[in-house]
């Protein structure tokens, strides 16, 4: 159920209520519908992982899981998900205790400047869970929605690939 | 026990696979405003009227700035006269529209949503005149280019032509580039209550020279520089499009001094192509005379690239030509012509990158006239000592990188015929280049700190632009204290450490590590004097230059390493929490007299004192060869790169992990340029009709094949006490060459023109 909340002054729509549960928590938030599930995340829930690169789903460093499937955050609005389970880097691993693929991508040196790293591995992920791993060039092919300008997908490549066979 | 030249895991690693690392964009701060920019929606011409009134009272609007309300801002001084900038006209100063993207005004609003509808509301009129565009119109010589004139003449180059019994005299044309870092710029800029200004900022400019750019920009005094504090701990990407001093820096600073709030200022994707510089389109004839054996007599290198009213950055294209091979006779000259566009910067191999396109294409298009092998052909033009300034090079194994990639690449495979190779319906093709690039040493202090439990953190304020700088400089501290790599913590990107040039024309590893490197030794020299002085030391007494790292943290006797003594015991006796030491490389005198890390302004005399003809008696380059395999698809015209080999001479490998990695960066660079990338301009409105990552094209991981990189790994024993030269941009040069070489030989079209397509090989 989305309340809506009157506006002030009548040129910016009104605020919206919306539920999502990120990385397995609920939260609500009162965001305008033009927001996006990019900058909902990132600008009001402080989960910073997904990155904003191109803003127009191209490069894909805002990818994250939505109901498991990697979508371009940037190109949906947060009103649009309600309800729905988002997955960010953050949901996937810490520092302290990696998810296999994190773990993958340092060991495989799959990054440079590290600004596509997030989209890279939730794409990751989600790839492995696809059955889209199965080889390099499959693995190349399903990761191609991910831009690394460093370009370092073969460390990338390399990295899903273990991370993959590990797995399985 | 050496780290450095192993393999060692980045040490940010982890923070960037899980989300952690916090770029500029992602810091929290109380208070924050969010600005946008507007920009001209014509190339040329006035505005004639602005309406604000709207934007300003819409909801959240905090700001609007415009040419009638900015305050005023000074003409910057231009990086190549010493000052931090390439655009030197700063924004919002008059009613003047030079280029289409120019900023017309800026909006600050509580929320970014806010901001970008309030910008919207803007009405600008326009009085509208016809842009300069493309390389057309007159063309005229910058005053200098990298430092150098514009015109670069040994022998006599039209005559030996005149006598060649071969020639080849061919046109070349490379689009303009844009950088396209995944990161957008940032800025976020916060005044506190006494005056002080910090800027977070995406920056690969290098914090300090930042710091003199908005202390120049915002009329503090230079010996007030102090109170701005620059700070950038992770980029996003750069690649030289977010060096230097450009108007969207100082805006969010000037808002912010208004607003007494913090101000961010985020780029959209479009706003990069207009905000921070490209690389300017060529246009570059070349013209070789040759004898029948394939010996160079003469080669003339005349490269014309975009002049602007904004500043001036001439693409060095024909420098690569004046050193590369053994030839008399030779010419390089570089003309600007003026448009209405921005100024073009650094990009990625600038010079080399688009230069080498073009010799190195004309190269193979000689040994075609010639039949003769394109290796062969290069090997009987090797310059043995630098041709240019005819002195002794500090170390080059490009002999051997040929020899080493051909064998890898199984180059004596080729059929030298055009269109000869097919692997079923695919026609195949080889094609090869020479690589070289002038990677710079610039002027670094570094201070490293021994702490009591026995852990080391090194200070500098450089910038890890995702080279792996943090990774790579703790190995060489460890290795010079004799600790672990673990124990040693680098930190960077932040005018309270000691200062460092912008990390650019892969200077990096050259620069920062010698730095770190005496820095390190000087510290384990000053607890070696501690040790020997006290009695209770199995130093004692001993000499203590002579006394030797171990490592674990441990100093011993030159004559005895039973004897030793360990950092925690000598600091623990001493009552001392830590001691440390600061150094500087590749520095002028004069700047070792300035100990608060501010560089001296200006900047220009440690560019000439960095520049490659290092000390006067040597000649320092990064070399390589690149061997590239195609196929084309011979209905369809499509190109895929199906195989590379690389093989560098860097010098040292610091860390083969990291430099293999920047290493494949730089040949899908190459990949890039010769098959993708193109910002395009439409011809009349003077306005970029792709400023996206849909309309340019970046390869991706399904364009990115099998690569092979080898590196020599010789230490140059010469250019500085760690041997390693530069990385970063010699693995661009000669790919887009090689690769339209193989194109050439597997279907016998020439394309002459970045980048390569259906459309040229079908049409």
């Amino acid at each position: 159920m989305i309340e809506v909340v009157p506006s002030e002054g009548g040129v910016v729509p009104a605020a919206v209520e919306v539920g999502l549960v990120v990385n397995g928590e609920a939260r609500r938030l009162v965001v305008e519908p033009r927001v996006t599930l990019l900058d909902a995340l990132r600008e009001r829930l402080g989960l910073t992982g997904a990155k904003k690169g191109c803003d127009h789903g191209e490069c894909g460093a805002c990818t994250v899981l939505v109901d498991d499937r990697r979508i371009y955050s940037c190109t949906t609005l947060a009103v649009m998900q309600e309800g729905r389970r988002v997955t960010t880097v953050e949901g996937l691993g810490t520092p302290e205790s990696p998810h296999p693929v994190q773990a993958a991508f340092v060991e495989h040196d799959g990054m440079q400047c590290g600004m596509c790293t997030p989209g890279q591995v939730v794409s990751a992920v989600a790839l492995i869970a696809e059955g889209h791993a199965g080889s390099e060039d499959e693995i190349r092919e399903w990761m191609s929605g991910n831009l690394c300008r460093c370009a370092a997908y073969p460390g990338i490549v390399a990295a899903v690939r273990a991370a993959a066979g590990g797995a399985s | 026990m050496t780290s450095v030249g192993t393999p060692v895991p980045r040490v940010d690693g982890l923070l960037k696979a899980t989300g952690t690392a916090r770029y500029t964009a992602d810091i929290p701060f109380e208070d924050l405003t969010h600005a946008v920019l507007l920009q001209a929606t014509i190339a040329r011409g006035r505005i004639a009227s602005i309406d604000a009134s709207a934007a300003e009272a819409a909801p959240g609007v905090l700001l609007v700035l415009t040419h009638l309300n900015a305050p005023r801002l000074p003409r910057m001084r231009a990086f190549a006269k010493g000052g931090s900038a390439q655009q030197t006209v700063p924004a919002l100063q008059d009613d003047r529209v030079r280029f289409a993207g120019e900023t017309v005004a800026f909006v600050v609003a509580e929320s970014q949503e806010q901001a970008r509808y309030a910008a919207m509301l803007i009405s600008v009129e326009y009085d509208e005149e016809p842009p300069a565009v493309g390389l057309h119109g007159d063309a005229y010589p910058p005053a200098k280019v990298n430092g150098q004139p514009p015109d670069y003449r040994r022998g006599d180059a039209e005559r030996a032509l005149a006598d060649a019994a071969v020639t080849v005299e061919r046109t070349y044309r490379t689009p303009v580039h844009h950088h396209n870092p995944i990161e957008p710029p940032v800025t976020i800029a916060s005044w506190d209550d006494d005056g002080g200004l910090t800027v977070h900022e995406a920056a690969q400019g290098g914090v300090h020279m930042m710091r003199l750019g908005f202390a120049e920009a915002l009329g503090i005094p230079r010996r007030k520089a102090g109170s701005i504090r620059v700070v950038s701990k992770f980029l996003g990407g750069g690649f030289g499009g977010k060096g230097f001093m450009w108007p969207r820096n100082i805006l969010p600073a000037v808002a912010a001094r208004l607003l007494g709030r913090p101000v961010k200022l985020e780029l959209t994707r479009a706003q990069m192509y207009t905000s921070g510089g490209y690389r300017s389109e060529t246009v570059q004839r070349l013209r070789l005379g040759a004898d029948r054996d394939g010996r160079l007599g003469s080669i003339v290198h005349e490269s014309t690239s975009t002049g602007s009213d904004m500043g001036e950055f001439p693409e060095p294209c024909a420098q690569i030509t004046q050193m590369l091979y053994a030839c008399p006779n030779v010419t390089g000259t570089h003309r600007l012509v003026r448009q209405n566009v921005g100024v073009p910067t650094f990009t990625r191999a600038p010079g080399e990158g688009p230069g080498s396109f073009a010799l190195e294409s004309a190269l193979d298009e000689l040994a075609g006239e010639l039949s003769l092998d394109p290796l062969e052909l290069r090997l009987r033009n090797y310059a043995e000592t630098d041709p240019e300034h005819d002195r002794p090079w500090s170390s080059k194994g490009l002999r051997e990188c040929y020899s080493e990639g051909a064998e890898r690449f199984g180059w004596s495979a080729r059929n030298p015929e055009p269109g000869s190779m097919r692997d079923g319906r695919w026609l195949v093709g080889y094609g090869m280049a020479t690589a070289a690039y002038s990677s710079h040493t610039w002027p670094t202090f570094a201070r490293v700190r021994i702490r009591a439990d026995g852990t080391a953190v090194v200070r500098c304020a450089t910038t890890d632009i995702g080279t792996g700088t943090y990774t790579v400089m703790a190995q060489v501290a460890a290795d010079a204290l004799g600790v672990r790599p673990g124990d040693v913590t680098f930190e960077a990107g932040d005018t309270r450490y000691p200062f460092a040039f912008p990390p650019v024309s892969s200077s990096g590893a050259r620069s920062i590590g010698p730095a770190v490197r005496a820095a390190a030794l000087a510290v384990r020299t000053r607890v070696a004097r501690l040790a020997v002085k006290d009695r209770e030391s199995p130093l004692f007494g001993a000499d203590a230059a002579t006394v030797r790292a171990i490592g674990g943290g441990r100093l011993a006797r030159a004559d005895d390493p039973e004897r030793y003594d360990t950092f925690v015991d000598v600091l623990e006796r001493a009552g001392l929490g830590h001691v440390e030491e600061r150094k500087g490389y590749g520095v002028m005198p004069f700047l070792h007299s300035t100990a608060s890390g501010i560089a001296p302004w200006p900047v220009g005399p440690l560019l000439r004192v960095a520049t490659r003809p290092f000390a006067g008696r040597y000649s320092t380059y990064d070399f390589g060869a690149q061997f590239v395999e195609v196929r084309v698809d011979p209905d369809l015209g499509v190109v895929r790169v199906s195989r590379v080999v690389g093989v560098y001479d860097i010098g040292r490998v610091l860390n083969p992990r990291t430099a293999r990695n920047q290493a494949v960066g730089g040949i899908t660079w190459g990949i890039g340029m010769a098959l993708m990338e193109r910002t395009t301009t439409h011809p009349r409105l003077g306005k970029y009709t792709s400023p996206n990552l849909s309309g340019y094209l970046l390869p991706t991981n399904a364009d990115v094949p099998d690569i092979d990189v080898h590196f020599l790994d010789r230490p140059d024993p010469l250019v500085n006490p760690l041997g390693v030269k530069g990385v970063g941009e010699l693995p661009v040069v000669g790919v887009a060459a090689a690769i339209a070489n193989a194109v050439h030989h597997a279907t016998g079209k020439r394309v002459r023109s970045l980048p390569i397509g259906p459309a040229e090989l079908l049409g």
